[in-house]
Formats: structure tokens, sequence, C-alpha cells
């Protein structure tokens, strides 16, 4: 009895996790990337390989204490026919080839993010990340970032970079804000570096997130394919804030963006 | 193999006084039972501290009423503060995985069975297994103590990246000497995991009695065996990790920390150090750590469930051996898949992908092998069964969330969702659980003589079996949102909606939780009013089942064992002890 009742319960746990894959009971939201659909397509090529095994593996457990739960039988014991080799045949070969599927199809989907290089005329935006705040900066007219002097780096006077506007030219037509535009349809290069803590620059629609790690600049580039406003999260523990540590990305259509970026010029 | 005779003749004897047979023993048993019930101890400890967080997360402003007693500040009027939440979070995954998951399965009962398994009086160092434990145990306080500091539990994760780690108080509250002493405590925690390594090392080599060959040992044996070796070398990296970083903290070096760090607009003193060199030495120790946490698991269900379904594994002692053999030797080449988004190299996460699919391949085996051992079973429903059975079914939810989080790509969407967390307590945390309740069930008759009741038993497995997937398996799917785990509050747009989920998530955590008090009742009553155990009660093989219940203080009251079977000889009722001469029935 106890052996049926556990397949019922296995039948059911199975189907109710399977229902809620299917149904799409907790989805990812809609990719707004270029690189986005391969690494969708990954996720549900492994929902989907992996789903058949998960229901194939607890299928199997829940028919076997269905058949061999009756501890009053009398029935002879019976070995598994052939022993273990077609099991291991079985995982050497099944597994193996879904390996080899996502290893191929999926190192595609992890180059086509991290293995081609930027576009050259990619729009280039520094971003550094801080307890509990992520701050964006753009090369300005000059299309050249001014160099950063930690020492300088001040909440109060709002120098969130550590610029230092007097003396290095580069700097003085950087523009500095607190939320990040982006045009649609253009690469964009980001430039991840933190300030003091590991953070973590998170995008969900994008298919994008990367960690900032003190000490080391990071390249992220991506191409957003439509226009909205999306949540930046920090994914990477940094501290009591953060659960609360977030901005937004904008994707504007170029008049927008660059419209965006004059007024943001214009309040430095 | 030794001579026995003259090792047990030159053996301790049974000690006098209360404090040397129950607090400073060097009796196996004893420190087995006190690993044991220090694994208990932090179960519930860590259980409370996660109560505490579901609540906080479903009903953020819930007054949580022992919590504003033990922390005025931490929890002011009981709700915590978000530091505080993570100063819970971090306890309780270090409470957790190290004093219950790393302890419990592998010192707690393989301190009381592995000396009897082999046919050996005692480990083969008896002052320095009693070191082990007593060095865990002040490493235990010292982890407890750091929330009656003012400064509370440190808030950067059992994970502990630096630099928020490393560079002190100015990361924020709690990562004053909270930090430092969980280093110390970490520390202290590997001295003794690498003492007790080397001696379940040389106890198996060395010890085993007169016929004990390696094919013949029990496989919880050779479980624990094969993880004295990946300890070894894992906990050999972790120790200097914990020093390193304590040195960080209190000896102004800059092992883990960049220079050019600014905090509070000021620029740390620090300069030439790595936060990505924490993470390769943290990750080298964290994955094998996971297969620290799982082999004695596999080791235990191997180990008792032939004795439910009455005959031997698929593969005889053979491919479960090897399997948990290769999985201990591949655990130590796929740590970099923690660190797909870390910054390294891209390229690096192609090469750690490869073999963390790969190491599937044996645990799929060892699954395999579980599973059909059950066929053609005449199987017998007493708890530890379930239990097995219920191992089985959370293995594989648990190891199918792998082959999603082995991809870089697939990673970089679900890395530090609901999705990790899900997998990980299914993986390293409940399958775990799950078959150390099997041990427990199994060899509670042995360890203190008297059976567990077998109805609180059950309803104990079919609650607990139920609500595990209402909670874990709910974090893997609210995780396809990309819902943040650490988060204290669900205060992002995306996630505010998650918030029901979250709701059902807490209160079946709450019930899950609430059940565990059945396996406490059944643990103390049975201890005090259980039915006496016969000295066999399972119709077992292996030596253990050979003394009695409890077994005397040389084990086997001065009999030279001698061992002519493997230990899975069953045949439906039918069984051949280890030490019988009878004619084998299984061919093991």
């Amino acid at each position: 009895m106890p052996g049926k009742v556990f397949a019922v319960v296995v039948v059911i746990v199975t189907l109710a996790i399977a229902y809620c894959v299917i149904a799409h009971v907790w989805w990812m939201p809609v990719d707004i990337s270029v690189h986005g659909p391969n690494i969708d397509r990954q996720i549900e090529e492994t929902l989907f390989g992996a789903g058949i095994l998960f229901i194939a593996g607890q299928l199997v457990l829940a028919a076997f204490s269905f058949l061999y739960g009756d501890s009053k039988g009398t029935r002879k014991m019976k070995s598994f026919p052939g022993g273990a080799k077609p099991l291991i045949i079985f995982a050497c070969v099944v597994v193996g080839i879904e390996i080899l599927v996502l290893s191929f199809v999926g190192s595609k989907a992890w180059g086509s993010v991290y293995f081609t290089p930027p576009d050259p005329s990619s729009v280039r935006i520094d971003v550094q990340a801080g307890q509990f705040a992520f701050y964006f900066r753009y090369p300005g007219p000059d299309g050249k970032f001014g160099p950063l002097h930690p020492e300088l780096i001040s909440e109060g006077t709002q120098n969130f970079f550590g610029l230092d506007t007097d003396h290095d030219p580069d700097s003085k037509d950087d523009i500095v804000t607190a939320q990040l535009a982006i045009p649609v349809n253009k690469p964009v290069l980001l430039t991840l570096h933190s300030k003091d803590m590991g953070h973590s620059f998170d995008v969900r629609e994008l298919r994008v997130q990367q960690d900032f790690v003190p000490g080391i600049v990071i390249p992220i580039h991506f191409t957003a394919t439509q226009t909205g406003r999306f949540e930046i999260v920090c994914t990477q523990l940094c501290g009591l804030g953060h659960y609360n540590m977030k901005a937004y990305i904008q994707v504007l259509s170029q008049p927008d963006y660059d419209n965006w970026l004059k007024q943001q010029a214009a309040m430095q | 193999m030794h001579d026995m005779t003259a090792h047990a003749a030159a053996h301790h004897a049974p000690p006098q006084g209360f404090i040397r047979k129950y607090v400073f023993s060097v009796d196996h048993k004893v420190i087995g039972i006190q690993y044991t019930t220090l694994g208990l101890v932090s179960a519930f400890i860590g259980m409370a501290l996660s109560w505490a967080m579901r609540i906080h997360l479903a009903w953020p402003a819930a007054s949580i009423p022992f919590l504003g007693t033990l922390s005025p500040n931490g929890a002011p009027g009981g709700v915590p503060t978000p530091e505080y939440y993570l100063s819970l979070m971090t306890m309780h995954g270090t409470i957790m995985a190290f004093f219950l998951l790393t302890a419990a399965p592998m010192a707690g009962y393989g301190n009381f069975m592995l000396p009897i398994h082999v046919g050996a009086a005692d480990m083969a160092f008896p002052r320095l297994n009693m070191a082990s434990f007593w060095v865990t145990f002040v490493g235990f306080v010292l982890a407890c103590a750091t929330f009656f500091i003012p400064d509370g539990p440190p808030l950067s994760g059992w994970t502990a990246y630096a630099p928020l780690s490393a560079v002190g108080p100015v990361a924020g509250p709690g990562q004053g000497w909270g930090q430092n002493l969980w280093g110390l405590s970490i520390a202290l925690f590997c001295v003794a995991s690498l003492l007790g390594a080397l001696n379940f090392i040389v106890t198996t080599i060395d010890l085993r009695t007169k016929g004990m060959t390696l094919s013949r040992l029990p496989l919880a044996t050779w479980a624990w065996f094969i993880n004295a070796w990946v300890s070894l070398l894992a906990f050999a990296v972790l120790l200097p990790t914990c020093l390193l970083l304590v040195l960080d903290r209190l000896g102004g070096t800059s092992f883990f920390i960049p220079g050019g760090l600014v905090v509070n607009d000021k620029v740390l003193p620090h300069s030439g150090g790595s936060p990505l060199l924490f993470q390769h030495l943290f990750w080298f120790f964290g994955h094998p750590e996971v297969y620290i946490i799982i082999l004695p698991a596999f080791g235990i269900v191997a180990h008792v469930m032939p004795t439910f379904t009455r005959k031997p594994l698929v593969g005889g002692w053979k491919v479960i051996t090897y399997a948990m053999a290769a999985i201990g030797g591949l655990s130590f080449v796929v740590w970099g898949h923690h660190m797909f988004v870390s910054g390294m190299s891209p390229y690096m996460a192609m090469v750690f992908s490869v073999p963390t699919l790969i190491i599937t391949i044996p645990s799929v085996i060892a699954v395999l092998v579980f599973a059909f051992s059950l066929y053609g079973a005449n199987m017998r429903f007493s708890t530890p069964m379930l239990f097995c059975l219920g191992f089985i079914s959370l293995f594989i939810s648990g190891g199918i969330g792998g082959f999603f989080l082995a991809q870089p790509a697939v990673d970089s969407y679900l890395h530090a969702t609901s999705f990790v967390v899900g997998h990980f307590h299914f993986t390293m945390g409940l399958s775990a659980v799950f078959a150390a309740f099997a041990g427990f069930y199994y060899w509670f008759p042995k360890m203190w003589g008297r059976m567990m009741n077998e109805t609180l038993g059950k309803i104990h497995f079919w609650l607990s079996f139920v609500l595990v997937y209402c909670v874990f398996m709910t974090l893997h799917l609210m995780g396809l949102t990309g819902s943040v785990r650490r988060y204290s509050q669900f205060v992002a747009d995306f996630m505010v909606p998650l918030t029901p989920t979250n709701k059902f998530i807490t209160i079946a955590a709450l019930l899950l939780g609430a059940t565990q008090f059945i396996f406490l009742f059944n643990v103390i009553w049975s201890r005090f009013k259980g039915p006496k155990a016969a000295d066999n009660p399972w119709h077992a093989t292996t030596l253990e089942w050979d003394t009695t219940s409890p077994p005397p203080f040389d084990n086997f009251g001065g009999r030279q064992m001698t061992v002519y079977h493997g230990p899975m000889e069953y045949d439906g009722d039918a069984f051949v002890m280890q030490t019988s001469t009878e004619k084998s029935i299984a061919g093991t």
C-alpha cells in the first residue's frame, strides 16, 4: 500500500510541475535584445531535454514503487535484466548526447554574447556601482572619458565618479546620470566598474547579467531591439541596501535619445 | 590488514566517570552521538532562522517575537532590519551547510558506524577524534556567539565574498567582529574536518578486520572513505582562505582587496588584492563541499535500501562505488560554474561547463542504480525506506536543475535567482537531509537501543516530502521570472507581483518546519520510552547488527570478527550476515 501511495504522490507532483512549466505559470519576461533569443532557445531546449529526463526519472521511480511495493508478496526476487550494464550505457549515451547538444548549442549562445568583439561604432557608456546605487557616464562630444580619481569621489559634492574637471580636459564634457538611456537598435558597450564591493548589473529583459568586480573593468555589449523602460537590479550581495539597489534603463528612439542626452548635458 | 588482537590489547580501557565517558570521551560511538546531536541542534537553529527569513519575506511588517528579544538592534520590535535579514541568511547557510550537513552524515553517523563496519574497536586515533569534535564544537560556539555581540552576525552570506567580507566594519553592520568570529569559526571547522578525514582514511585502510576486503566494505563506509579524501583536499584549501580573510581584516594585508576602493567617500588603505582570487579559492572548496555533503547521503541510501528491498543493488558494490569515486574526483574541476558571470574569462566558462555537465553522468548512474534496484523487490516500507525513496525523487528533481546552471548562457539568466536557491536546497540540502533521516531512523535502534515510533515516522515522511516540493520547487519556478535571491524585501517592480507566491512558500516552509517537531518528539520519546531494540531489528547483514544494541564499549564484546561475505547478501526474507560462514545467497 505505501508503495502505491508513494507512486501516486510522485505522479501528481510530477504532473503539477510539468503543468506549471508548460502553462508558463511563472515565466521569463519578453526578450528585448539581439542576443536574447539565443539564450531563450537554450533555456527552452534545456527545459525540454532535462524535462523529459525529469519526468522519465520520476515515473520510473513511481512505477517501481507501485509494482514492487507489496511487502506481503512471496514472489521470488528478481534482478534487473542485464544488470547494471544497460543503465551505464543509457547514462553515458543519453546524458552524453544531451551534454554534447547542450554544450555545442549552448556555446553558440554564450559565444554570441561574450566571444564577439563589440561593434566599433558602439555607444560607449561607463557604469559605476557602489553601495547602493548605479551611476552612468557618457563621454560627451569629445567621445573620451576623463580619468577617475578615487580620492575625489564624494557623495556630498555629487562627484560620484571622482572626476577632476579642473585639470582633466577629457572629463569636462562627461555626462553623469543616475538613470541609463540607450538608443534602440544600436550596439551599446558598457564598461562596468565598482567603487567598493561586488555588485551585479542585471536586466532581465536584455538577458544580461554581469558582476562588477572591484579592481577590474568589465566590458559588456548588447543591442536592444525594443523601446521601453526596464529595471536594472543588483544581484550580487553588496550589503544592507542590496535589496533596494536598482536603477532604470530607458531604451529610446534615436531622436529621443539625442534629446535626452542634450537635456542631461545641460543639467551637469 | 592489521592483526586486530594486538591492536585491541593495546586499546584504551573503558573510561570511568561521567566526564571521560560522556563529555571528553575518546569512544567513537560517544563522539558520533555528540556530532549527531550537534547536527540536530544546528538543524533546529538553522530552521528557526529560515522561519524568521520566510516570515519577513512574506509579511515585511510582521513582528517576530523571539527576534526582538534576541537582537533589539537587529530587529527592533521583532521586525528584522535589512542588514539583520542578511545576518539571519548568512548564519542559516553557515550553520546548515557546515554544522548540520557536513558534520552529521559524515562525522556523526560515520564516527559511530565506520569502526564497527570494518570490525574495529575504535577509530585509529581516538584522541584525535575527540579533538575533532571539540574543535568543531568551539567553532560552533564562535558562530553562535555572533548573535550576542553588539555588531551582530556577519551579513556577507555563507560564501563571504570579498571585499564585502574583507574590508571590516566600513562594509556595513555585522561586518565587524561578527565576520572575524565567522572566519575563525570556519577555520576551526576546517581543522576539525581535516583531523576527522585523516582518522576516517587511516581507520578504513588499517583497521579492517580479518576478511573485510575492500569489496566487502559496507557502502556507507565506502562513501565515508571516499568522502574523507575529498574533505582532506577541499578543507585544506578553505582553511588558508579563511586565515587570509581574517588577516585582511585584522592584519592590514590585502590578499582579496584591490586598491582604490572608496567607502563613505574615503579611500581604503588597501591595494593589490583580488576579489576573484577569493571566489576561486572559496569555490575550489565550495564545489567539492557540495559533494562532501551528498556522497555520505549516497552511501547511506546504498547501505539502507538493500535491507528493505531485500536484494542487492544493481551492479553490486562496484558500480555505485565507482560512481561515487568519479563524482568525488570530478568535483575538483567544476568550481568555475559558480563564477560564469563573475568577470572571469568567458573562455574559462566553457572550460568549466563541460566537466560540470560530465559529472552528471556518474550522478545519473548512481540514481539509476538506486531506482532500478527497486525492480523486482519485495519492499518493506519502514520509515528508513520511505526516506530513501524520497531521497531518490528529490535528487532527480534537484539534479535536473544542474543541467540549467551548468551552461553559462542559461546561467547568465538564472544566476542569483531563486532557481539557484531551489536547486541547491533540493540537491545538497533536502536530498542530504532525507538520506540523513533514512540513516537516523535506521541506526537509531543501534545507537540508543530503542526503536523509534513507526507511525510518527511515517507522518513525518509524508508531510515533509510533499511540503519540500511545495517550498523548493516553487522557488525553482519563481526563479524563471528572474526573482533575485538574497533580497530582504521584494521591492523591485517585477518582484512585487510575486508576493502571493512568496506567501505560499512561507506557509509551506512554516508547516515543513512544524513537521520536524514530530520528528524531534519521536526522537526524545523513543530515546526514553521506545520499545527495546533487538540486536538486528531490520534483518540486516553488516557488522553493526552483529552486536548488541547499543554496542559494548569495545564494539563486539571481545569477539574477533571474521568476515566472509559482502554487505548485500539478501534474498527476500533470507539473508546472510557478513560474518556468517553460510553459503552466499546473492553472490555479492
